[in-house]
């Protein structure tokens, strides 16, 4: 078989895992390898007095404690950020040093004081906590919006307000300010897009390497994109030249975004391990984790949106503050900006939008993107407005929804779509998710049934959700124009080797993606081999010449679209080759199968015979070089747009509050799919995470900026019995702008699911007037608003 | 000061010195080089390191290796047999009951505790088995599956035999 595209093939890397065989990050072992432990910061905000290491450097195994102050003598950076999002007057955004070890103030709760490098991972964490460390606690703020009130107390003394940036975008307030004025109705909500924690179940880790010998620098570490990391690393923090320096993010125990980041801890083991001429592993515990991961979402927003008497939109004006914590984290300024504002069009044809962000520091932990980055937060603002409208008008949702679709387009034969809020969509149609969605849940029996379930004292509700989401990131030039400080390309390198195997090399990675296995059904099926003649090799800076890594749903968009540049000059190369053994001329030749054929004829040469032509170029043609092997840099047209429609059913317990999700529906149009079993469980992850968000999920500070909830025994995750089986289904919309037509499927599930879920709950309890909960609807919350 | 514990792993008999302080799950990673079992909580919620002691789903993050001694054990490299497949890795793979891996081996090894209390499980059952067991990757609808492959598979071999 050669034909692997859209074929639900197993997966390639299974084999590993479920032996016990994968290679995480903690799992390696390097010879006369040392142990880190960080002693953090219990308090927020507090003046550090004194750090005294000698009772912990006296105990026996401890090899040296390193602190603020040594970092701060050694002349090297702080960790920078990735993106750059100015004020609305032009000022530069602040953007205060994150050093690696703090000297002088503490600014979250976690924030790294020192580091204590041992013989074993015990020894350190006794050291580490005799390393007496004096504390001025001072007072902290973790909410948004309060950082910004008078009198707050102050993350950065170069930060008034705290505020690190003010940004709109869209129409002219003014102008939306009086298309809201002719509203005939206006439905307004305030919330808070909760702080959600990403929690991937393999805590972070990193493991520094220095060999004196060669002056070289290994980093193991569990990362989304080691590239980005090595750039990060080397040329902004600790100066080190690059090529002296190898990346490996091996096995990676899921991501969801909070391993997009370069973190402190990174930077620290290669300096420590440099210092020592030992490697230095540091492995956070889960608590560890839950203080020092970025966080995601954190909004607090008030959003309007206006209609006309029939129902369509005529406007809609957000204001958000959102949380950035204490420092800039890689991505976390374009987070709440470009890919918040920017989905703020929606599915609709709203004519009208201004969309105003205020960033701001806490005293909290970085907070940047969490699966969807922006545009959960976007959607669910736009999908509550539209059930809340719905119930406020007493139109029926879905028909609200159908009567303000932005038609379909193919992005070929018609035009992309410009929104109101700098984006063209490439291709969708937006009615045909929504009307899968309610067949498959049959919608008008739906009601009857609960209307009669109200009669027998039973709350079931129905919530819909129909998304967009701006993903395959992205156009280097135009993210270059918004603020990005690094490209967004993609590299795949396609190496075939003498006898017909193929190595590819791709700059995208995988923790949980499956690329060995999609990314190979692509090349094998292009080149017309067997999957097996094909290895994907990634997650190695070494091997790999470049990369921009795995998030933002980008992997195959990009990372697949380079590697099919990469096939396509193969190809074009081996035509060449097998017209010259062929006696043909190229223009005669076809390829399928696995062997250029002359047209019209049998006379054919197979791809292993070229291949080992090329590589044995005895009898070859004049001029052309050796070699089958080329690289490609794949820098995308657009982003890429999935949308669909989720739509929930709950049941709400009257005595308890307790929410029981009944049914989850999703249709999903993510482009082509290319496995269709990867993608699925794509969706189902997805999903999950955004029914937590909606349900269980929400990080606690109080108001000394204590994370009060850092534990799996506090924070509520999503576990097996509080889900159904979903039911999911797909429309296939291609992207008129890649070769493979897809367009992302990781973080759909999580974008559209989360406001499905709230509306459903609202539905279920109209008859009580409630309009508005915060989430996550946890028993107690809904059990208050039913009766209070 | 070190214990001598003596423990069958896998079918093969090891004798170790300890640190008291050794948790079981460290034992198996550090000392016999096992890394199947992965560490994903410091409160025992997880199940990334769960393993059959005496044949029962263990956290191996709650129980120190003094606790094993005389015990026998059975770890996810235990799993398959001479290379062939347990029907519970057969089924993860089938369905697709795994994405980055890393608490695969926990989920695998409380649903064989699961199917040796009860072979043939309803959904619920095995959503109320694996409560103890994060995954974050799957949204758990194709460890259900997974699961259900490897009960089913099991129950065939049995008619078979």
């Amino acid at each position: 078989m050669t034909n692997y595209i859209g074929k639900a093939v197993k997966r390639v890397e299974d084999k590993r895992f479920i032996t016990g065989k994968g290679r995480y990050t903690d799992d390696i072992i390097l010879p006369g390898m040392t142990h880190a432990y960080i002693v953090r910061s219990p308090y927020a905000h507090a003046r550090i007095s004194s750090v005294d290491t000698s009772a912990a450097e006296a105990i026996e195994g401890v090899v040296k404690v390193f602190t603020g102050k040594d970092i701060a003598e050694s002349g090297i950076n702080g960790i920078p950020t990735g993106w750059q999002v100015n004020f609305k007057n032009g000022d530069t955004m602040k953007e205060p040093p994150h050093p690696l070890l703090v000297s002088d103030k503490a600014r979250y709760m976690g924030d790294a004081v020192a580091i204590v490098i041992a013989e074993s991972r015990e020894i350190a964490r006794d050291a580490g906590d005799m390393v007496e460390v004096e504390y001025e606690e001072l007072p902290a703020v973790a909410d948004a919006k309060k950082a910004t009130e008078a009198g707050a107390p102050l993350v950065h003394d170069d930060a008034p307000n705290n505020m690190c940036f003010d940004w709109e975008l869209g129409n002219p307030k003014a102008e939306v300010d009086e298309a809201m004025s002719k509203a005939h109705h206006i439905t307004t909500l305030e919330f808070v897009n909760q702080r959600v924690i990403p929690n991937a179940i393999e805590p972070r880790s990193a493991i520094g390497h220095f060999e004196e010998s060669s002056d070289k620098y290994t980093l193991y570490t569990t990362s989304q994109n080691p590239h980005l990391t090595r750039l990060l690393m080397c040329a902004f923090v600790l100066g080190i030249p690059e090529h002296k320096v190898r990346v490996v993010a091996p096995d990676v125990g899921g991501g969801f975004g909070s391993k997009i980041f370069h973190y402190a801890e990174e930077a620290l083991v290669i300096w420590c391990s440099q210092r020592l001429k030992r490697p230095v592993k540091w492995t956070a515990d889960r608590s560890e984790a839950f203080m020092t991961d970025a966080h995601g979402r954190d909004h607090v927003t008030k959003a309007e949106m206006g209609f006309d008497k029939d129902g369509k939109i005529m406007g809609l004006r957000v204001k958000t503050y959102a949380n950035l914590g204490a420092y800039l984290s890689t991505f976390a300024p374009c987070v709440p900006t470009w890919l918040h504002g920017t989905l703020m069009q929606g599915l609709y044809t709203t004519p009208k939008i201004n969309v105003d962000v205020t960033g701001v520091f806490t005293h909290t932990v970085m907070v940047d993107a969490y699966r969807g980055a922006g545009r959960p937060e976007a959607t669910y603002l736009l999908e509550r407005l539209m059930d809340t409208a719905a119930l406020e008008m007493k139109i029926d949702p879905a028909e609200l929804r159908r009567k303000n679709f932005i038609p379909a387009f193919d992005g070929v034969k018609q035009a992309g779509y410009q929104t109101q809020v700098a984006l063209q969509y490439d291709s969708g149609n937006y009615q045909g998710v929504l009307k899968r969605a309610l067949e498959m849940v049959g919608y008008e029996k739906f009601r009857e049934e609960q209307k009669a379930a109200r009669k027998d004292g039973k709350l079931l509700g129905i919530g819909f959700s129909t998304y967009i989401e701006a993903c395959g990131i992205a156009p280097s030039a135009v993210v270059g124009a918004l603020g990005a400080r690094a490209g967004l390309y993609e590299v795949g390198q396609v190496r075939v080797q003498p006898t017909g195997k193929v190595s590819v090399y791709t700059g995208s990675h995988s923790h949980g993606q499956g690329h060995e296995t999609t990314f190979a059904q692509v090349v094998a099926d292009r080149l017309g081999i067997p999957m097996d003649d094909v290895e994907i090799i990634h997650g190695d800076s070494e091997s790999v010449a470049f990369g921009m890594g795995t998030y933002g749903s980008r992997s195959l968009a990009v990372g697949g679209s380079a590697i099919v540049k990469s096939l396509d000059k193969i190809i074009e190369k081996g035509a060449k080759i097998a017209a010259h053994k062929l006696e043909a001329s190229e223009e005669d030749l076809e390829f399928a199968e696995g062997k250029w054929t002359v047209k019209g004829t049998d006379k054919s040469v197979g791809f292993g015979d070229v291949a080992l032509t090329a590589y044995v170029p005895h009898n070859y043609p004049a001029g052309l070089e050796p070699g089958l092997d080329f690289s490609s840099f794949y820098d995308p047209a657009n982003f890429t747009y999935p949308f669909g429609a989720h739509i929930a059913i709950v049941e709400v317990d009257q005595d308890t509050g307790k929410v029981s999700l009944k049914r989850f529906i999703a249709v999903d149009d993510v482009g082509n799919v290319i496995n269709p079993m990867i993608v699925d469980g794509q969706i189902h992850g997805g999903l999950a995470q955004g029914i937590g968000q909606a349900l269980l999920e929400g990080a606690v500070y109080d108001e000394n900026g204590q994370l009060i909830n850092g534990s799996y025994m506090d924070y509520t995750m999503p576990r097996a019995d509080d889900l159904p089986s979903f039911e999911i289904d797909r429309q296939v919309t291609p992207c008129p702008h890649n070769p493979l037509g897809v367009k992302g499927a990781g973080e759909a599930g999580t974008i559209g699911s989360t406001p499905a879920v709230v509306n459903a709950v609202m539905d279920a309890l109209s008859p009580f007037g409630i309009k508005n909960l915060e989430m996550p609807l946890t028993p107690e919350r809904v059990w208050r608003a039913m009766n209070s | 000061m070190a214990t001598t514990i003596q423990v069958t792993v896998n079918g093969k008999a090891y004798s170790h010195d300890v640190d008291p302080r050794t948790l079981l799950v460290q034992y198996l990673r550090d000392v016999l080089g096992l890394t199947g079992t992965h560490v994903g909580c410091d409160t025992s919620n997880c199940g990334a390191c769960t393993i059959l002691v005496d044949g029962k789903a263990v956290k191996s993050c709650t129980m120190l290796a003094v606790q094993a001694d005389g015990s026998e054990v059975k770890t996810i490299e235990g799993m398959a047999d001479n290379g062939t497949l347990h029907p519970l890795q057969e089924g993860f793979r089938e369905e697709h009951g795994l994405q980055c891996g890393f608490c695969t081996p926990g989920m695998i090894m409380t649903s064989a505790d699961l199917l040796e209390r009860n072979p043939n499980p309803t959904e619920h059952e095995i959503r109320e088995a694996l409560e103890g067991n994060f995954c974050r990757c799957t949204g758990y609808h194709n460890i259900v599956k997974s699961v259900q492959y490897a009960a089913k598979k099991i129950s065939n071999q049995e008619k078979v035999a």
